[in-house]
């Protein structure tokens, strides 16, 4: 089978709805030369009118994406850095994600803001590096973070023709994954759906983004001691929550590996929801970047604020101790 | 009778300023709960920016917004159950008072957020346009926002792209309680100079005047010319907002409010009329209001259990409660 990258998914996801439909077109920084590698080969293809470069203007170029999707466009933003979503929370939340509700259903707003390299990169420092998807699961805004190449590819079609505002979370961490793909199986992957990547009996690991395969790759050193479920939650806003609990219910132990700070983070909502329908044998654990954190240059810094393997073994063999 | 005929025109400052005067003392029986930021004293610039633009000319608003939407066409029964929370309300009674929208007629939202509105107007008069109607669009705002960063680079992406809109600033000396002088470094129409878009001051008080500045530069944009800027010189002759009725607030001298008063939209207009035709209007609108105010007040309110609806327009419910 032929092999596909998680960045060429994306492209390929984009191109495909982009000639699928006539209303969908890309706006960002430096996206008719593909600065993120993602957008590549569109402008040849369809031209100016819908790869449209942006000055840089953030808050203007994402409210100017809601006024056209007000107006029946389907527009993608790209965001070449993930702390700027800090920039556009005001124009995302307070506009495009309260329109539908505001005006009583009278407004659809359907914008996709397409993230590319999201969390670190390594050396990227403290203000290219964040990773900020429970923010927007926080404010209800629908959230995607795909781990694979064929999720890429299916989360991101799925957004494009969603008709709320969606978040596509591409971690950094993912974006050279390969997989063997079959081009004639590529498909639309249903938001709000998890997947199971690995079954097991003893402990279930949910694990965001590219973390996914930090947590099968744990999974597989540590089978000849414990047998780990891997749950890719997929979108976490709306969350796949009785994907998740039919897991643990089986399972009975529940391990997150997240890429948040850890007040607030997704990982505290996810263990607080499986235990309020579950009764654990043991408490869950969560593997997090720190409270608060902000993300230091030096790689050795980087590493260290970031969940990690060792940590993730940790939480999982201690789990398993307790009863 | 034309759109801008001047009985047309007296109409439709005599409504705006019946309803905000019923409107304003609804919130002291405490029929409107959270208040209102009244329209009057600055009704000649919703009406004469309205007069001069088609039906299908898009519109925003802001937080003192009920002039613009019931001068685009609203219906002023659906505006008042909206401003009561009736579910017969523009937006269902989920927007209120600065949220009213009215798609049907062109009204994109009044939007509380100071600034926010130009680039959302900006996008949505691109995309309409880029599907081929011919249509432009005028977006309100005061002069608290003309330091709004994201309205100033609206006003660069709607110059760039020479996309129809009329930036409108009605500039009633105020922010709040912050003087214009004590706000803008420079000049109102420099700001739009800067970017290279026509600007001009009008008399707000005149709606004839703002009709025939605002005719101009629809003229202009309608044959292929870029945004223009149009500052409207008015005067707030009541509260910033309702509270103020509680809670006096000293800005502003009784000898200026006494002055900006004597220049009233209402009555420079009336005096064009005949006595007869003045005083018919007046007993139309006040029957209008009347039975706006029967409508509204019959009306039911919103069942709570629908009070997320809208929340998606996918029909996404959110998860209420624990689990």
């Amino acid at each position: 089978m032929p092999r596909l990258s998680y960045r060429k998914a994306l492209t390929r996801a984009l191109a495909d709805e982009m000639a699928r439909d006539e209303s969908v077109f890309l706006l960002g920084e430096d996206i008719r030369v593909a600065a993120s590698n993602v957008t590549a080969g569109l402008l040849k293809r369809f031209g100016p009118d819908r790869v449209v470069d942006t000055p840089l203007s953030e808050q203007a170029f994402t409210s100017f994406a809601t006024g056209a999707a007000l107006a029946g466009l389907r527009p993608v933003v790209e965001f070449q850095i993930p702390s700027l979503l800090f920039l556009v929370f005001e124009q995302i939340v307070n506009h495009a994600h309260k329109f539908p509700l505001m005006t009583g259903g009278q407004a659809e707003v359907p914008v996709t803001y397409l993230v590319p390299g999201s969390g670190s990169r390594t050396g990227w420092a403290g203000q290219h590096s964040d990773h900020p998807y429970s923010l927007f699961a926080h404010v209800g805004v629908t959230t995607v973070v795909p781990a694979t190449p064929a999720d890429a590819y299916g989360l991101l079609v799925s957004a494009i023709r969603h008709v709320d505002p969606v978040v596509v979370f591409a971690p950094a961490g993912a974006m050279d994954v390969r997989a063997d793909v079959d081009f004639a199986a590529l498909a639309p992957v249903p938001i709000g759906r998890g997947r199971v990547h690995r079954a097991g009996d003893d402990v279930t690991v949910v694990a965001v983004g590219h973390l996914v395969h930090d947590a099968l790759a744990v999974a597989e050193e540590l089978a000849d001691q414990v047998s780990v479920e891997v749950f890719d939650p997929r979108t976490l806003y709306p969350f796949d929550w009785d994907g998740l609990t039919a897991s643990v219910a089986r399972t009975g132990r529940l391990v997150v590996v997240d890429d948040s700070n850890r007040s607030c983070g997704i990982a505290g909502e996810i263990i607080a929801t499986v235990v309020e329908r579950v009764r654990l044998l043991a408490p869950p654990r969560r593997v997090t970047r720190p409270d608060g954190a902000v993300l230091p240059f030096a790689p050795a810094l980087d590493r260290a604020v970031q969940p990690g393997r060792e940590q993730l073994t940790a939480a999982i063999q201690l789990t398993m101790k307790d009863e | 009778m034309t759109r801008d005929d001047p009985v047309r025109l007296y109409r439709t400052v005599r409504l705006i300023r019946r309803f905000e005067e019923r409107a304003v003392d609804l919130v002291r029986a405490g029929a409107i709960v959270g208040g209102i930021h009244p329209y009057l004293g600055q009704e000649g610039i919703a009406a004469g920016v309205c007069a001069a633009l088609r039906d299908d000319d898009l519109v925003t608003g802001t937080h003192r917004g009920h002039g613009h939407v019931l001068a685009k066409g609203a219906d002023p029964a659906r505006m008042l159950a909206e401003l009561l929370g009736r579910e017969t309300g523009l937006n269902r009674g989920r927007g209120g008072s600065m949220h009213a929208a009215d798609l049907a007629v062109g009204v994109l939202g009044a939007n509380a957020i100071v600034g926010a509105a130009g680039a959302i107007l900006t996008g949505a008069v691109w995309a309409r346009r880029r599907r081929g109607d011919d249509l432009v669009g005028a977006t309100f705002f005061g002069d608290g926002a003309v330091n709004e960063g994201m309205l100033l680079e609206a006003f660069n992406l709607a110059a760039l792209w020479r996309v129809p809109v009329l930036f409108v600033c009605e500039n009633n000396g105020y922010a709040t309680t912050m003087p214009v002088e004590g706000a803008v470094a420079g000049t109102i129409p420099g700001r739009a100079e800067a970017f290279g878009m026509p600007a001009a001051v009008v008399d707000g008080q005149d709606p004839e005047a703002v009709r025939d500045a605002t005719a101009a530069a629809v003229a202009r944009m309608r044959a292929g010319g870029g945004p223009e800027l149009i500052e409207a010189r008015t005067y707030r002759f009541d509260a910033h907002h309702t509270f103020e009725h509680a809670v006096r607030l000293d800005y502003r001298a009784p000898q200026e409010v006494a002055a900006g008063r004597s220049r009233d939209p209402v009555e420079i207009q009336g005096a064009r009329l005949s006595g007869v035709d003045r005083a018919a209007v007046d007993a139309d609108v006040e029957a209008t209001l009347d039975a706006a105010l029967e409508f509204a007040l019959a009306s039911p309110e919103p069942d709570p259990a629908g009070a997320l609806a809208h929340l998606y327009a996918s029909g996404l419910v959110a998860r209420t409660g624990g689990g």
